[in-house]
């Protein structure tokens, strides 16, 4: 009797670029190349983020990234991770869009190491710089949802609020403010960073983001490709449960089985 | 006059020597360098792809030659 409700697939569009799944991961801090494909590939990622550095020229035959992961299949978000400054992660992008062939970007302005908090003066003119230039930045910011507002009228293909700092494992810290972010947002919002375990990403979805990103959390697991097939289920299972609406909460008991017929 | 003059460059920082008259995308081939998988910043402007053959490498260029990476 009971049709299903969602007959077509449950996808999300950023920029015009339409995808299933909801985890964007890292491909830092693995053991091996290996190791980094199989854990994408558990992930059931359909976006990777990947840094832009400098060769070796000492050791140009060295094993590529290319070489592991297809840009081809899976999309390459080249991001500014270790720029301090709008300055370097203009330049960073402008060269990432060279060496990649693509405008869809992640804009990340880091503010101090310590936290790697974002500095977001210079996120915001980098934002301003990068879409003049047509790129479609999707940007890492504070959980605040003014500055989320601000970045979006710049023209911020998504907003990307850390959930805490950066490789902390913390899990979401500030769970009224992404509610807000994902409240006010007309673009794509993803939870960046801060992520530990498949309940924090799970905890991100029944916000109503509409995506995580993530990296340590899966690549310092003890076994990372056991780690991203629990983050895609997280991830998965949070968003189902968005949709499916969670009951109200109570403040006592409710029984489940009728009171009525009791022996 | 040397019969095989030299130009001094700076590439990923570091000072090197190459032949005169090289392109671009013969001086990426003589670093060992697919041009297809890298990008090229020189003197902090970058070098579209379709003109890495045509550009010439000049005395005293800087170059940035970078590629992806692992990265969160």
């Amino acid at each position: 009797m009971n049709a299903p409700q969602n007959l077509q697939p449950d996808t999300w569009t950023v920029a015009g670029r339409t995808f299933t799944s909801r985890l964007i991961v890292g491909t830092g801090k693995y053991k091996s190349l290996e190791e980094n494909a199989a854990a994408v590939e558990a992930s059931g990622a359909e976006i990777v983020t990947v840094a832009v550095r400098r060769v070796n020229i000492s050791d140009p035959s060295q094993p590529m990234l290319t070489d592991h992961i297809d840009p081809k299949r899976i999309t390459y978000l080249p991001n500014t991770a270790g720029c301090f400054t709008a300055e370097d992660a203009i330049r960073t992008l402008r060269l990432a869009r060279e060496a990649g062939g693509w405008n869809l970007v992640k804009l990340e302005v880091l503010g101090e190491a310590k936290t790697l908090y974002p500095d977001m003066r210079e996120t915001l003119k980098a934002t301003e710089v990068l879409v003049k230039e047509g790129f479609e930045p999707m940007v890492y910011c504070v959980d605040d949802p003014i500055a989320a507002k601000q970045l979006e009228e710049a023209g911020a293909v998504a907003i990307m609020p850390l959930g805490a700092p950066i490789g902390s494992g913390l899990g979401l810290q500030n769970l009224v403010t992404i509610r807000l972010i994902v409240e006010g947002a007309n673009v794509p919002v993803l939870v960046d960073a801060g992520v530990g375990t498949a309940s924090d990403a799970a905890e991100a979805m029944e916000l109503g983001c509409d995506g995580v990103l993530m990296n340590t959390a899966i690549a310092e697991a003890k076994d990372p490709v056991l780690m991203a097939r629990a983050m895609k289920a997280g991830v998965e299972a949070g968003r189902l449960a968005y949709l499916a609406g969670r009951m109200q909460k109570r403040r006592y008991a409710d029984p489940s089985s009728p009171l009525a017929g009791l022996i | 006059m040397s019969d095989n003059p030299t130009l001094v460059i700076q590439v990923n920082g570091e000072p090197r020597r190459v032949a005169d008259g090289l392109s671009i995308s013969a001086m990426l081939g003589e670093l060992g360098l697919d041009p297809r998988k890298v990008a090229v910043e020189r003197n902090l402007e970058i070098v579209p792809r379709s003109s890495l053959d045509e550009v010439a490498v000049a005395d005293g260029d800087a170059f940035e030659i970078v590629h992806f990476v692992g990265g969160g």
